[in-house]
C-alpha cells in the first residue's frame, strides 16, 4: 500500500471570461472552465430558482431554456456557453411580476408539492409547448414523419425527462394541457407564429 | 372548509422558495465529504497533503483532526469521531474550500489507508446474527401473539404460506440532503437545513455541539421533500457545521445524488413469511406474519413491518414477529410509511392468494374478516371505515364486471387484469406548542415550528387557524419552518396536520376571548401536552382500499398501470386540493415500488451499486397514467379537534399489493419479490 | 473535476490541431462532464466540437442523408426528411434520454457516449474499461442490465446509444478525420469494437480522431425502432431492436422477405447486427413463424450471464414481434 501522504501536483484551476444574457441581463463573469451553467446561476448569480438534484443529467431540475431551448444547466459546462442566452424560472413570467401561462396553469393545478423539482418543470413544460407547435415529434408520436399532437399521452413522454418525487405528475400533466389551450388561444388572439415561448 | 391554493405556489412557481443552501451569505465557503472505500474496517491514515496543496482549499477534516463532539442516539451523526469505518460509503474526512470546484477536487486528492476486512452485507434468513429486538419503530413490541396460531394454521382449510421481499429502497427526495451552517461572533449556531422537524433537529445540534439549544436556530421554511428521509438530522449538519467552525467561515454542504445513497437512510429490505388459514367461507382463522430486516453496526433501527397485521383482520389465533440482522450497511430509517409499506404488500397479496385459494371475490374476503375491535388491542376503533372504501372504490373503478379467472382478457400481446387491497396508517398526534396573535391590522398570525416539506402544512394550518378565529383564510398568517417558533413535532408518522394543528386550533381558541378586550397585537398560546396525555385509549387509525388495472406485455414483460384508484377513510380533510395530491403522491411512490424501485447492493464491495437517478428508477412522467383518489365522509369526535387523520402515508401502503394482485389477474403469476421488472415478469412468463 | 483549459474550435482544421493526447473533444457534453464530474474522464484539456459547421443535415439525390456530427439530437429527429425516409433512426433518437439531453446532445457524441455499467462509473471500484488490469466486477457482481452477446472476461458492458443500433442496421458509416489529416469513412460495423482483451477502448478510432458526420444510405423499407425498459422513458435499453424489412409483393399479403435488417441494443459492447437472423430471413416467408425462428437463430449464440438471461426470451420475442408488427402495418 502507497503512504497516505503522496501529495500530486495537482494542476491550478483554470479561469475563463464568458458573458452571458440571464434573464435579459447582461453578465460579465470570470468563471472555473469547470464551473456548470447551473452553479454559475446559483452560486455566481445568486438565481437559485434553478435546482441541483443530481447534477448528472438525470432528474431534470436544474432545467432552464438556453438560446432558447430546454436543456439541464447541470450538464452545460458556462466556459462552453459563452455569449448565451439563458432564461430561468426567475424569467419566465417577464419583467412585470406578472405569470406566465405554464406557471399558472400549474398553480390552478396543484402541480406540484415541495416544490424543489418546479422550476426545472416549468421550463421544461414551456419549453415542450414550443417543440409542439413546431411540430417535433416524441416517441410517443404514433407515426414520427406526421405532425404530433399534444395530447396526454404526448405530454407525459415530453415531460419524462423531469423527475418529481412527490409524485405531482397527474396535476403536471393537467397543467400543461391546460397551458397548452391557454398558450394557443393566446397566440390565436395576438395573431404570432408559434415560437419557443408560448 | 373551502379548498384553498396552495399559499406559498406563488414562491414555489416563480423560484423565489429557498431552500437550505440557497441562503445568501457573505463569505461562504463549500464543503465535500470523503467516503469510505472500504466495507469495514480501520482508518489507518489520512493523507492531506495533495487536498491542501491545491490553491483555495481551508482545512480538511478527519478522525485525524475533528473536533470532539457529543455522541447522541444516533450514531451516524458521530462524525469524524472514530477510526472505525462501519459501511462502504460512511463519511470519513471533508474538505472546506473556496469554491465547489476546488471542494471536489480536494476530496478526490484526500488519501485514506485502511485495514479492511470483508463486510458482511446479504440479508437471508440463514444469517447467524438474526436476533429479536427488544422493540421495533417507534415502540411496539417486537412479537405479538393469541392462541395457537401453528394448530390453527395445520388445521385451517384454506391455506397460504407465502415468502414475499421487499428490496432496499431510497427516500430520494428531490432536493438533496443539505446545510448552510452560519457561526456568529458569540458562538451560536444558525443552520439553513432541510430537514422535517426545526425543534427536533435544533435540540440535537445543539447536544452534538455543547450548546443551550436557544444558541442554535434552524431555519427551513421550504423544504425539498423528505419522505421520512429528513425525520432526523444526517451527517451533511455535522459536517457543514464542524466545517464552518474549522473554516470560520459560513460553509455550504449539499450531499450529491451518490451520496444520498449512502447518508441518508432507506427502507430496509424485507423477506416476510405469512401465513393465513381460513374457513371454508374464507374467515381466517389464523394469521402468521413474521419479517426478517437488516439494520447497521451503528444503530439499530428496527422497522414495524408486521405492525399493519396487528390491526388489520379478525382471526382468533395470531401471531406477528420481527428479527433483524445487523450488517456492514448504512443505517435504514423512515420511508413513507415504513413498516406498513412493506407489510402491506406481503399482508394484501397474501390475501389476494387466499382469495384466489377460497374462490372468494377478495373484497368480499376482507369484508368477512373485518373486525369489530381492534383484532390484538381489543381497543375499539375511533372509526373503521375499510369496508366503506372497497366498496366505494369498487363501483368506481368498475369492479363488478372482473370476472376473477387470471389470465382472462387479452389485447392483442397484452394480458389485462385488475387488483385490489387495502391500505391502513395509525392516527398518531404528538404535543406540540403554538401562538396566536391578532395584529393592529386586524389579521392574524399563527406561530409553530412545523415544516412544510410539500405537504401542503402551511396551507392546512392556515385552513385550520381560519376556521378557529371565524376569520378568512386571507387573514391569516401561519409563520412555521423556524426553530425559534414554538416547539412543534416532526412532519412524520402523517401526524404533522394533527399534531400541530390541534396546537394552533388551542391557541386561536385562547386567543378569541382576549379579542373582546379590543387590545391589539394580543397574543395566545397553547401547549397540548396534558391534552393528548389525557386523551382515551382507542385504536386510531385510516383505513383505505386501492385499485390497479395492468396491461401486461406477454412479449417483453413490460408492465403499465393505466389506472389507479385510491378510495379512503381519513377522518375529515383539512384542504382538498393538497389532500387529494398527497394521495396521489403516495399512490405514484407505491407505482415506483411495485414495478421499478430497487437498491441492489453490491455484495463484493458493501454499498449500494443504484446511486443515481438513472440506475435508481423513480417512476417518471410516463409511467404514470390515471390515477386518482377519493375519500369517504368520515366524521370521527376521538382524534383532534379538527377531526381528521394523516393523510401523507397512507396514499403509498396497498398500492403496490394492489398493482401486484392485478399482475396475477392478468397473467396467473404471483410474483412475490419486488420489483416487478421485465426481467422478474419473463421469467416467470 | 480535474481543471482543464477549454477551447473552442471553429473548423475540423482547428479542433485537429488543438486536439493532443491529454485532450478529449466536447460536444454537447451530456455524457462527458458527467463522466468528468465522477472522476472518470480526467482531460487536460477539452476541445469544444459543437460550434463546427458540420451541423446540418443533407439529403443525398439517392434518398440517403449526411448528418453532421454536430447536429443536435433533437434536431435530426425533428428534421422532416429524415422523419419521412429513416423513421427507425428517428424513433430510436426520440427513445433516447430526455427532451432536454436531445437538445444538448450532438450526432457525433452519442456515438461515442460511454457505458452506464455501475462499476465503471465508479472510481473507487475496479474496472478493466476504466483501468485496464484492475479486473471486472460486473462478471460476477451485479449484471442485470450487461451483455449476453459478444463480452469477454475483461468486460461484459453494454453500448448505451439507441441512435447507433438504428444506424446499424441502417448500414451507415461515419466520416472520420484524423490527425494525419483528410477523411476516411468508417462503417458502423467497424467502428465499435468488441472488447475482448482491451475494453478501454470503445471504438476504432484513433486518438484525435474526429467524427464530423454519419453517412446514412437511402432506406425505403419500412422500419421500426422498439426499446424495453424498466420504466415507460428516460431509462436505458434493457434490449432494443431497430428493424427494417423488405417484402417482396407487400409486407401485408405474407409475401417472401426480400431483404431486412436487424441490430439489438442493450446486449453487447457495440450495436450488435443480427445478421444470423437476418440469414435465415432472407429468402423466407414473411410469416411470423419465420420471424421467430430467425430471432431465434440470433439468440442460440447468446451466452448470458448468471442474471441477464431474461435478455435471451426478451431479445427473441422483441424481434419477432417487431418484424410481425412491421407487416401488420
Amino acid at each position: 500500500m502507497d503512504s497516505a501522504d503522496t501529495a500530486g501536483a495537482a494542476p491550478p484551476p483554470v479561469r475563463a471570461e464568458i458573458t452571458l444574457t440571464v434573464n435579459g441581463t447582461g453578465h460579465r463573469l470570470g468563471v472555473d472552465t469547470r464551473t456548470s451553467l447551473l452553479d454559475v446561476l446559483r452560486e455566481e448569480l445568486g438565481l437559485t430558482g434553478s435546482k441541483k438534484g443530481c447534477d448528472h443529467g438525470q432528474c431534470g431540475a436544474c432545467t432552464v431554456l438556453l438560446d432558447g431551448r430546454r436543456v439541464n444547466a447541470c450538464l452545460a459546462l458556462a466556459v462552453a456557453h459563452d455569449g448565451a442566452d439563458v432564461v430561468t424560472v426567475e424569467g419566465l413570467g417577464g419583467g412585470d411580476g406578472g405569470l406566465s401561462p405554464v406557471q399558472e396553469a400549474f398553480l390552478e393545478c396543484d402541480a406540484f408539492q415541495c416544490g424543489y423539482c418546479t422550476p426545472g418543470q416549468l421550463c421544461s413544460a414551456t419549453a415542450v409547448l414550443g417543440e409542439a407547435a413546431r411540430g417535433w415529434p416524441s416517441a410517443a408520436t404514433p407515426d414520427v414523419a406526421d405532425e404530433p399532437r399534444l395530447d396526454d399521452a404526448e405530454i407525459r413522454e415530453r415531460m419524462s425527462g423531469n423527475l418529481c418525487r412527490c409524485g405531482a405528475y397527474v396535476n403536471i400533466v393537467a397543467a400543461v394541457r391546460g397551458a397548452a389551450v391557454r398558450g394557443a388561444a393566446v397566440r390565436e388572439a395576438a395573431g404570432t407564429e408559434p415560437g419557443i415561448l408560448p | 372548509m373551502r379548498p384553498l391554493e396552495r399559499i406559498e405556489g406563488r414562491e414555489k412557481v416563480t423560484g423565489r422558495a429557498r431552500y437550505a443552501v440557497e441562503y445568501p451569505v457573505e463569505g461562504v465557503a463549500y464543503a465535500a465529504a470523503v467516503q469510505a472505500t472500504v466495507g469495514r474496517g480501520e482508518i489507518v491514515a489520512v493523507g492531506t497533503a495533495a487536498a491542501l496543496a491545491l490553491p483555495g482549499v481551508l482545512a480538511v477534516l478527519s478522525c485525524e483532526n475533528a473536533p470532539e463532539v457529543n455522541a447522541v442516539d444516533d450514531g451516524e451523526l458521530a462524525l469524524f469521531q472514530s477510526r472505525r469505518v462501519s459501511y462502504r460509503g460512511q463519511f470519513v474526512a471533508a474538505v472546506v474550500a473556496e469554491t465547489l470546484e476546488t471542494a471536489r477536487e480536494a476530496a478526490r486528492l484526500v488519501r485514506v489507508d485502511y485495514v479492511s476486512e470483508p463486510p458482511d452485507v446479504r440479508l437471508h434468513p440463514g444469517h447467524p446474527g438474526i436476533y429479536k429486538p427488544d422493540r421495533v419503530n417507534p415502540v411496539f413490541p417486537a412479537d405479538t401473539e393469541r392462541g395457537d396460531p401453528e394448530g390453527a394454521f395445520a388445521a385451517s382449510a384454506v391455506r397460504v404460506d407465502a415468502t414475499y421481499t421487499t428490496p432496499a429502497e431510497h427516500n430520494n427526495p428531490m432536493e438533496p440532503h443539505a446545510t448552510l451552517a452560519v457561526w456568529d461572533g458569540d458562538g451560536g449556531l444558525t443552520l439553513y437545513d432541510s430537514n422535517q422537524g426545526p425543534s427536533l433537529v435544533r435540540d440535537t445540534a445543539a447536544e452534538i455541539f455543547g450548546l443551550g439549544p436557544d444558541r442554535v436556530r434552524i431555519v427551513s421554511p421550504h423544504v425539498g421533500g423528505g419522505f421520512g428521509s429528513k425525520g432526523t438530522p444526517r451527517p451533511n449538519l455535522v459536517l457543514a457545521a464542524m466545517a464552518a467552525r474549522a473554516a470560520g467561515r459560513p460553509v455550504k454542504f449539499a450531499q450529491t445524488r451518490q451520496q444520498m445513497y449512502s447518508a441518508t437512510g432507506y427502507r430496509t429490505p424485507t423477506i416476510q413469511r405469512v401465513r393465513l388459514g381460513a374457513d371454508a367461507d374464507g374467515r381466517l382463522t389464523a394469521i402468521v406474519h413474521e419479517a426478517l430486516e437488516q439494520s447497521s453496526t451503528v444503530r439499530e433501527f428496527a422497522e414495524q413491518t408486521t405492525t399493519p397485521t396487528r390491526v388489520m383482520y379478525q382471526a382468533p389465533h395470531r401471531r406477528t414477529a420481527h428479527r433483524l440482522a445487523r450488517l456492514d450497511v448504512p443505517t435504514p430509517s423512515w420511508m413513507r410509511a415504513p413498516g406498513e409499506t412493506p407489510g402491506m404488500f406481503a399482508l394484501e397479496s397474501a390475501m389476494d392468494e387466499l382469495a384466489v385459494a377460497a374462490g372468494i371475490d377478495p373484497i368480499e374476503l376482507r369484508i368477512r374478516n373485518e373486525p369489530d375491535a381492534a383484532p390484538e388491542s381489543g381497543l375499539a376503533f375511533s372509526s373503521r371505515n375499510l369496508v366503506t372504501c372497497l366498496r366505494q372504490g369498487a363501483d368506481r373503478f368498475g369492479w363488478a364486471g372482473r370476472d376473477p379467472a387470471p389470465a382472462a382478457r387479452r389485447e392483442g400481446r397484452k394480458l389485462i387484469g385488475m387488483g385490489v387491497a387495502s391500505a391502513t396508517y395509525p392516527a398518531y398526534r404528538l404535543p406540540n406548542r403554538a401562538t396566536a396573535r391578532a395584529e393592529v391590522d386586524g389579521t392574524f398570525t399563527v406561530r409553530i415550528a412545523a415544516v412544510d416539506i410539500g405537504t401542503g402544512a402551511r396551507t392546512a394550518l392556515t385552513l385550520i387557524a381560519a376556521e378557529a378565529l371565524k376569520a378568512e383564510p386571507e387573514r391569516v398568517t401561519v409563520e412555521l419552518g423556524d426553530s425559534d417558533l414554538p416547539r412543534a413535532s416532526v412532519a412524520g408518522g402523517s401526524g404533522g396536520t394533527a399534531g400541530w394543528g390541534t396546537a394552533v386550533v388551542r391557541a386561536c381558541e385562547a386567543l378569541l376571548p382576549m379579542l373582546e378586550e379590543d387590545r391589539r397585537p394580543v397574543e395566545a398560546s397553547a401547549d397540548t401536552t396534558a391534552e393528548i396525555e389525557a386523551q382515551e385509549e382507542l385504536a386510531r387509525h385510516a383505513f383505505g382500499a386501492q385499485f390497479a388495472e395492468v396491461e401486461v406485455d406477454v412479449d417483453t414483460g413490460e408492465i403499465r398501470v393505466p389506472r389507479m384508484l385510491g378510495v379512503f377513510a381519513v377522518g375529515r380533510v383539512i384542504n382538498a386540493v393538497t389532500a387529494r395530491s398527497q394521495f396521489i403522491g403516495g399512490m405514484t411512490m407505491g407505482l415506483g415500488m411495485a414495478l421499478m424501485e430497487e437498491s441492489v447492493m453490491d455484495e463484493e464491495f458493501g454499498d449500494y451499486l443504484t446511486r443515481d437517478l438513472a440506475q435508481y428508477h423513480l417512476p417518471a412522467c410516463a409511467d404514470v397514467r390515471d390515477i386518482d383518489a377519493f375519500w369517504v365522509d368520515e366524521h370521527d369526535p376521538h382524534l383532534n379537534p379538527m377531526g381528521s387523520k394523516g393523510i401523507g402515508e397512507i396514499g403509498i401502503v396497498g398500492a403496490a399489493a394492489a398493482v401486484a394482485n392485478a399482475v396475477h389477474h392478468a397473467t396467473g403469476l404471483r410474483i412475490r419479490d419486488l420489483p416487478i421488472t421485465p426481467a422478474r415478469m419473463l421469467t416467470a412468463l | 473535476m480535474r481543471p482543464f483549459a477549454y477551447e473552442r474550435a471553429g473548423t475540423a482544421e482547428e479542433a485537429l490541431a488543438k486536439h493532443d493526447d491529454d485532450a478529449l473533444y466536447l460536444g454537447g457534453g451530456t455524457n462527458l462532464v458527467d463522466l468528468m464530474r465522477l472522476g472518470v474522464a480526467t482531460p487536460a484539456r477539452l476541445v469544444d466540437v459543437a460550434h463546427l459547421p458540420c451541423d446540418r443535415i443533407e439529403r443525398g439525390a439517392d434518398g440517403g442523408l449526411v448528418i453532421g456530427a454536430a447536429v443536435r439530437n433533437s434536431d435530426l429527429a425533428a428534421d422532416p426528411a429524415a422523419r419521412r425516409s429513416h423513421p427507425l433512426l428517428v424513433e430510436a433518437v426520440l427513445t433516447g434520454a430526455s427532451g432536454q439531453i436531445r437538445n444538448q446532445a450532438t450526432v457525433g457524441g452519442n456515438l461515442l457516449q460511454r457505458t452506464r455499467c455501475s462499476y465503471f462509473q465508479d472510481i473507487t471500484k475496479p474496472c478493466n474499461k476504466r483501468e485496464p488490469g484492475s479486473g471486472c466486477p460486473a462478471r460476477e457482481g451485479e449484471h442485470h442490465n450487461h451483455a449476453i452477446f459478444g463480452h469477454s472476461a475483461a468486460c461484459v458492458a453494454t453500448h448505451p446509444s439507441d441512435m447507433a443500433v438504428a444506424l446499424a442496421a441502417l448500414d451507415a458509416s461515419v466520416r472520420v478525420r484524423g490527425r494525419g489529416g483528410g477523411e476516411r469513412a468508417v462503417p458502423l460495423g467497424e467502428l465499435y469494437r468488441r472488447p475482448g482483451e482491451d475494453p478501454s477502448r470503445d471504438t476504432a478510432l484513433e486518438p484525435g480522431d474526429l467524427i464530423t458526420a454519419v453517412e446514412v444510405p437511402p432506406l425505403g423499407l419500412p422500419s421500426r425502432y422498439r426499446k424495453v425498459r424498466e420504466r415507460a422513458s428516460f431509462a436505458f435499453a434493457l434490449v432494443s431492436v431497430a428493424v427494417a424489412l423488405d417484402v417482396e409483393g407487400g409486407a401485408a399479403g405474407g409475401g417472401t422477405v426480400r431483404d431486412c435488417r436487424i441490430a439489438l441494443g442493450g446486449v453487447a459492447h457495440l450495436p450488435w447486427r443480427a445478421h444470423r437472423a437476418e440469414a435465415v430471413l432472407r429468402g423466407a416467408p414473411a410469416t411470423a413463424e419465420s420471424f421467430l425462428r430467425a430471432a431465434e437463430a440470433e439468440l442460440e449464440a447468446a451466452e448470458p450471464l448468471r442474471d441477464n438471461r431474461y435478455k435471451v426470451p426478451l431479445a427473441t420475442n422483441l424481434i419477432a414481434r417487431t418484424l410481425t408488427e412491421l407487416t401488420e402495418r
